[in-house]
């Protein structure tokens, strides 16, 4: 009767198994996400709506009434789509404002060398890191300034003529790569021991966070001039890109501020009781992984830079939008439908910059990603 | 019972203590936090090779107490001594101190962005300035020895709890410190990986390696400490050999210590 006791044993194992495969392919997946009941069917339906009333007169904007080809106005006129002979003419000087003809070539090799160092920069797995980062860092900036600005036999060219694409990503590259330090020692000065540095960083944060990125421009163009001795000048470009670094690094420091808060205190003693010192245990230990986690922050404070980089418009610095909205004055143009164009057209590049910030710190963050969180 | 008492008589010999060379020496240590007074007058000497299990009720300062000898807290009243080092505010002192002393805690610590071997090697290679291959080597060589060689190149949030700390064991190690510290290594554990962890710590007891332990696995105490205190209230209540102080506690708030955690 002992045996009847037991009431199950396997005398088997079970095999390991492979997992079942993905089901469906497409219509498999609109049946599980799209049309799995009644009113996720009505959801669909509406949502599918909303689009089409959206993109529809876009699209017909854009592509279907748009006109193709002509050399002025006549072209466009009449028609009620998107007069994109008129980008094309302008084009050039949308890219490079009013940079003298014969010097074009200068800012290509600039935004040519930018493409060459950072896409390798961007992939993980590309090689030369450290001389990647010393190309981005070191050469690059003093080879653009001289490129740009001229010397060496070059022309010299006065930044109130550069222009359009070019200062657009002047100011947001300059902006992103300053903000990002100053805001991490910004950050690490708030939380630091020493009274001195942190009311210094605490002050300096919320003085640039409580003014508008608007009144600092402002300030830099007509206030600084009046505190400078006479005579002395101060480039107009040099002023708003020390101004929108500042501004971002305050807005920087607080989000990576965040980051820290984050980290657990035992990693601050793992690291001190292995005799770490201060800035290894920063750099190594607490950085990192406080950075990471606010990837989303600080691309959000980047796209909101490079955004706000058209507020240069009114201390009468061109950028992009500045020129697309100053071409608007040439009667050459002057058509019913070429403002609507210009915005178009402006609004699909920032869109392109700021999408493209966006996909890459998903996919870095994805990345970064280790072991299984619980 | 029994077989722990055999390993016991066997394990024992092999440890020398010295007779004159002193690890850690406190004197008069006293510390607040504010005005709650957390520490009082604890007098401490452990000579080098000597084993220490420290335990007592939670919150009678057990850890400010072990924190305070890497000055992961600062005491203000009375000395510590470690290696013939007083520790003060001076922070190249603390530098050297913690250099010497491993410290392995409840939680690990580990750092999650870092692998297996590259949370051994940091360490070596910042602190001590140690080439990388070297470092390497070294990492290896006492991942072996607690056996997870074959996780090296994985992330801490990939291993287990028992795994994680034998990890945390041989990054401490690899900085080869004369002295190691304990804080509760086996509290956060599964019951069923607390062996695992043990072995390990029983491994280095046999070895010769000071050590100073946080812990209520009382099995341990009595395999591998020369010396068990515990502490309450801040105090260094009673202090005796393993085997007198489990079969015959003095003071009465030992007695109900011992009663609550032996059922
Ligand atoms: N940073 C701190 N600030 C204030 N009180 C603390 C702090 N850390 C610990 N304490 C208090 O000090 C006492 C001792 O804590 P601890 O050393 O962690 O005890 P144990 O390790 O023995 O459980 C506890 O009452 C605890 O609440
Ligand atoms: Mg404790």
């Amino acid at each position: 009767m002992a045996a009847t006791d037991v009431h199950y044993v396997r005398d088997e194992m079970a095999p390991v198994l492979p997992p079942p495969a993905a089901s469906g392919g497409l219509l498999g997946w609109m049946r599980a996400n799209l049309f799995s009941s009644l009113g996720n069917t009505a959801l669909t339906l509406v949502g599918v709506l909303i689009l089409w009333l959206l993109f529809e007169p876009l699209i017909r904007f854009a592509l279907i009434d748009a006109v193709w080809t002509g050399a002025n106005r006549e072209a466009c006129l009449g028609h009620h789509g998107a007069c994109w002979p008129y980008v094309a003419d302008y084009f050039s000087q949308f890219i490079y404002g009013r940079y003298p003809l014969g010097e074009r070539w200068r800012v290509d090799i600039v935004f040519a060398a930018f493409a060459f160092g950072l896409v390798p920069l961007l992939v993980p797995s590309a090689p030369l890191k450290r001389a990647n980062v010393i190309f981005m860092l070191v050469v690059f900036p003093v080879a653009a300034y001289f490129l740009l600005t001229g010397g060496f036999g070059m022309e010299i060219v006065e930044t109130a003529n550069w222009g359009g694409l070019l200062v657009t990503l002047v100011i947001a590259v300059t902006g992103i790569v300053a903000s990002l330090p100053l805001g991490i020692v910004l950050a690490l000065g708030r939380r630091s021991q020493m009274p001195v540095v942190r009311l210094a960083s605490v002050v300096f944060i919320e003085f640039w966070r409580g003014v508008p990125l608007i009144t600092v421009l402002f300030m830099s163009s007509v206030m600084l001039p009046l505190f400078l001795p006479e005579g002395v000048t101060f480039d107009k470009l040099l002023r708003a890109l020390i101004g929108v670094a500042l501004f971002a690094s305050a807005y920087m420091a607080e989000v990576v501020r965040g980051g820290l808060q984050a980290i657990p205190k035992g990693q601050y003693e793992g690291a001190m009781a292995l005799g770490l010192r201060y800035w290894q245990m920063m750099g190594l230990i607490i950085m990192p992984q406080a950075l990471k986690m606010v990837i989303p922050g600080i691309v959000n404070t980047f796209i909101g830079l490079f955004k706000d980089t058209t507020l240069v418009l009114i201390i009468g610095l061109f950028d992009l939008l500045g020129q697309i909205q100053s071409s608007y004055t040439d009667p050459t143009w002057a058509t019913p439908t070429q403002s609507h164009t210009g915005y178009l057209f402006a609004a699909a590049i920032y869109w392109t910059f700021c999408f493209s910030m966006s996909r890459y710190s998903i996919f870095m963050e994805k990345r970064l990603h280790t072991g299984h969180k619980r | 019972m029994s077989e722990t008492a055999a390993m016991t008589a066997e394990a024992k010999p092999k440890m020398a203590v010295s007779e004159t060379d002193v690890a850690i020496e406190i004197v008069g240590m006293n510390k607040w936090y504010g005005d709650f007074h957390v520490l009082k007058d604890i007098n401490l000497k452990v000579m080098r090779g000597e084993r220490i299990v420290v335990c007592g009720p939670s919150g009678s300062g057990k850890s400010t107490m072990i924190r305070c000898i890497n000055r992961l807290e600062e005491h203000q009243k009375g000395d510590i001594i470690v290696d013939g080092i007083t520790l003060t505010n001076d922070l190249k002192r603390i530098d050297e101190i913690r250099r010497e002393v491993g410290m392995v805690f409840q939680h690990f610590n580990l750092f999650p962005h870092l692998t297996i071997l590259e949370n051994c090697t940091l360490a070596p290679i910042w602190v001590r300035k140690m080439p990388k291959k070297q470092a390497e080597e070294v990492a290896m060589h006492y991942l072996e020895r607690v056996k997870i060689p074959e996780q090296a190149l994985k992330y801490p949030g990939q291993l287990s709890g028992g795994q994680q700390q034998r990890v945390a064991i041989a990054r401490s190690l690899c900085m080869n410190p004369r002295i190691m510290l304990f804080d509760e290594p086996t509290s956060a554990l599964d019951p069923e990986m607390i062996k695992e962890v043990l072995d390990v710590m029983v491994g280095l007891a046999e070895e010769g390696m000071t050590m100073l332990c946080v812990t209520h696995e009382m099995g341990f105490a009595r395999q591998v400490a020369n010396r068990v205190i515990f502490m309450d209230a801040g105090q260094i209540v009673e202090e005796n050999a393993p085997e007198p102080f489990f079969t015959n506690p003095q003071h009465e708030r030992t007695q109900l210590f011992l009663s609550q955690i032996l059922h």
